[in-house]
């Protein structure tokens, strides 16, 4: 009983309350980066150093008037947001944030559940968000979300191609689709797949960058040019679900990359004797940190880089990405079986 | 173009999507309002519409007396207003055959060439974050801050200076400016080269810049192009050099050229003319002469009946004033401007025909317009 219905459920209100947490604190954190960056001190009234401001802008986007506008489509203008929002949060399933441990003598997992299909099930919720923006763009019934939404969509689509081939070298690497048996592989093969994969790992940082929506891919909400894109209509809670999906991806990208490629919960070198001592940090501590690297990344590259234009994004998705992937699918698949 | 095949009982002609983009756009900087027509993304057509923010202030100056029009001056390129008031000024001193004396020459020389880096600065900050890079918008705003301290330690302003009278300055500079002056040169220096590291090489910058919105010699001639955006088209027309007012003579500068003509070639032309400018404010500041700042003017200024034509190189390009007196009263008997913005945005519709919506903002960035002045 305990430990059918008690822990996962716990599990899953932490996770789930820890996400939405971590994702209001990633729009500080964006802010206050991008404002270091620019020389500016980004949000400081709100609390010691505005850390209070992700409170103030939930109760304003709360309280805001919640606008549809009457031409739009009501009910996939309701839903837009939803589609957008859920798949983000329900990725984090199988996410595993730490290996087995024991607590109050009890075993726990840290992770919700260990699916033996976990990649492929990220990949498809993660690409059910897509439809969010293409819905939201489409009810709109305007014309600046609607030329933002085709954009989205031709976007993520051909960018999911170039991630999922990408993947697939690294199941190949570690002959199995479960997230946990990925870092367990990069554990017993003394190796972690940014140094066996990284053409593989560059790809799917690149490909996640544009699955996000994050700048220099953020075509679909350009705003110098579409004016906010596809959540130009939007407002209040509505528009806040838009914006926390796209954080709550962005958290997610980095997790996956984080799990695939930097060996998850592992400390770095985890096969050195000489280096066991870093065993004393918990391993959900390592795997943050590691995440956490690639948000800031990710935080970096949009206050450095100017924007993709249209045309462009889909060259480099189609004419460079997607051969690069197929490469090192082939590539790969063809040492694994030298090696064998 | 193709011309749109017509479908009897549709509703809509779905070859082609108007939309539009401004008057309250934020990439339109300013109350421009283009009206595209779109094929896909690809812009087939587009009109511009202007006029959303005439205030009239040619007629206006037609009913004020001569030293009230200054600070209309101000009104019309509100980024660049120290370059608008030296130009009147200097047309209504050539109307009255006045001599400005040296030293008023060259202190309106370093106002204008401290007024095309903050102007230039607004430019490069609101390119590059049309074309996605913000930071560099806040870098640059930064440094234009340190240009309006010194406008505002001058003159008390910081936007609209009415920092101009006919004959020579209102007041003379402040004890220890020029070296504050020279330190802003020597800081000045090391913040183009940020500009440059962030945009010139990369990759991005590159791939959305270059071959966008070629025009090139005579063409953009024809259109009526002047300043940046012409010389950017190969064309080594400036004023400055050309037909040298102010101190302009007794400076040593060049004028720098583009040979392609695109995007990246008038963003570079204006980046070299940070640097030019630099130079000229360096030079200026150093041999600024001892001596009166306002020249023999009449108390009640009331030009000899006759017209005059005077252009100066404003940061947008040529700025013109062309000023008619009868003689008899106290104001101007017309009043015209030639608005560098204005004419350079004839440009637009030429220059994003073809190209993505992406570019239509990347080139009313490139043209540098002001609406102010397009309106007036």
């Amino acid at each position: 009983m305990v430990d059918t219905l008690v822990i996962p459920l716990l599990k899953i209100v932490i996770v789930l309350n820890a996400t939405l947490v971590a994702v209001t604190y990633m729009v500080l954190l964006e802010r206050k980066v991008i404002a270091w960056a620019q020389s500016r001190l980004g949000p400081m009234r709100v609390g010691p150093y505005g850390i209070l401001q992700p409170v103030a802008d939930a109760v304003k986007l709360m309280i805001k008037e919640d606008i549809t506008p009457v031409r739009a489509d009501k009910w996939v203008f309701t839903a837009a947001p939803i589609i957008s929002m859920v798949p983000a949060l329900i990725v984090y399933a199988v996410i595993p944030f730490g290996p087995k441990i024991t607590l109050f003598g009890r075993q726990v997992s840290l992770y919700i559940t260990d699916i033996n299909v976990g990649l492929l099930y990220i990949v498809s919720v993660a690409s059910v968000g897509v439809y969010g923006i293409i819905l939201a763009g489409y009810a709109s019934n305007s014309k600046f979300p609607l030329l933002a939404s085709l954009r989205a969509s031709a976007q993520l689509i051909s960018y999911e191609v170039a991630v999922t081939l990408t993947l697939v070298s690294v199941i190949l690497m570690a002959g199995t689709l479960s997230m946990v048996g990925i870092v367990d592989a990069q554990y017993n093969q003394h190796v972690w797949y940014v140094i066996a994969q990284p053409v593989a790992f560059v790809l799917v940082l690149i490909g996640g960058l544009a699955e996000t929506n994050r700048a220099p891919f953020d075509l679909p909400e350009a705003e110098q040019e579409l004016t906010g894109g596809f959540h130009t209509e939007y407002s209040g809670m509505r528009f806040a679900l838009f914006f926390l999906a796209e954080y709550a991806n962005m958290i997610v990208v980095s997790s996956v990359v984080t799990t695939l490629f930097l060996g998850g919960w592992l400390p770095p070198f985890p096969n050195t004797p000489a280096l066991h001592f870093l065993y004393a940090i918990p391993s959900w501590i390592w795997f943050f940190l590691k995440s956490f690297f690639f948000l800031y990344v990710f935080i970096w590259v949009r206050a450095t880089l100017p924007r993709y234009r249209y045309d462009q994004l889909m060259r480099l998705g189609w004419k460079v990405l997607i051969p690069l992937a197929i490469l090192n699918l082939v590539v790969t698949g063809i040492v694994k079986v030298m090696l064998m | 173009m193709a011309t749109p095949t017509v479908h009897h009982g549709a509703m809509f002609d779905t070859n082609e999507l108007v939309i539009n983009m401004g008057p309250q756009h934020p990439s339109t900087h300013g109350v421009l309002r283009v009206v595209l027509r779109l094929d896909g993304e690809k812009v087939v057509d587009a009109d511009v519409v202007i006029g959303y923010l005439h205030r009239g202030i040619e007629k206006l100056s037609e009913n004020r007396n001569w030293t009230q029009i200054v600070l209309l001056t101000d009104r019309m390129d509100y980024v660049a207003a120290a370059t608008n008031n030296v130009g009147y000024c200097e047309t209504v001193e050539k109307l009255m055959q006045v001599e400005v004396p040296r030293r008023a020459r060259y202190v309106r020389t370093i106002l204008c060439e401290l007024q095309r880096i903050a102007s230039h600065c607004l430019w490069v900050g609101t390119h590059a974050m049309d074309i996605g890079a913000m930071t560099v918008f806040l870098y640059a705003f930064r440094e234009r801050e340190l240009i309006l301290d010194l406008f505002e330690e001058f003159c008390g302003a910081r936007l609209t200076y009415n920092s101009m009278r006919i004959g020579g300055l209102p007041q003379d500079l402040p004890p220890g400016w020029d070296k504050k002056v020279l330190q802003f040169c020597d800081i000045m220096d090391s913040k183009v080269a940020e500009y440059e590291e962030l945009l010139t090489h990369n990759r991005i910058w590159l791939e959305r810049t270059k071959g966008v919105g070629v025009i090139l010699g005579e063409e953009a001639v024809a259109l009526g192009l002047s300043g940046p955006p012409l010389r950017g088209s190969g064309v080594p027309r400036d004023v400055r050099k050309d037909e040298p007012y102010a101190a302009y003579g007794e400076v040593q500068f060049d004028v720098p050229i583009g040979t392609s003509g695109d995007t990246y070639d008038r963003y570079l032309v204006r980046l070299e003319e940070f640097r030019q400018s630099l130079r000229i404010i360096r030079q200026a500041t150093e041999g600024i002469p001892e001596g009166p700042i306002v020249g023999k003017v009449p108390r009640l200024i009331k030009p000899a009946a006759g017209e005059t034509y005077h252009a100066i190189e404003s940061p947008k390009g040529e700025l013109g004033y062309f000023i008619v007196s009868d003689g008899k009263s106290t104001n101007p008997y017309r009043f015209r401007v030639r608005p560098p913005s204005f004419c350079n945005l004839q440009a637009l519709r030429r220059l994003v025909k073809g190209h993505l919506i992406a570019d239509v903002v990347a080139l009313i960035g490139s043209l540098d317009v002001v609406l102010g002045e397009v309106d007036r």
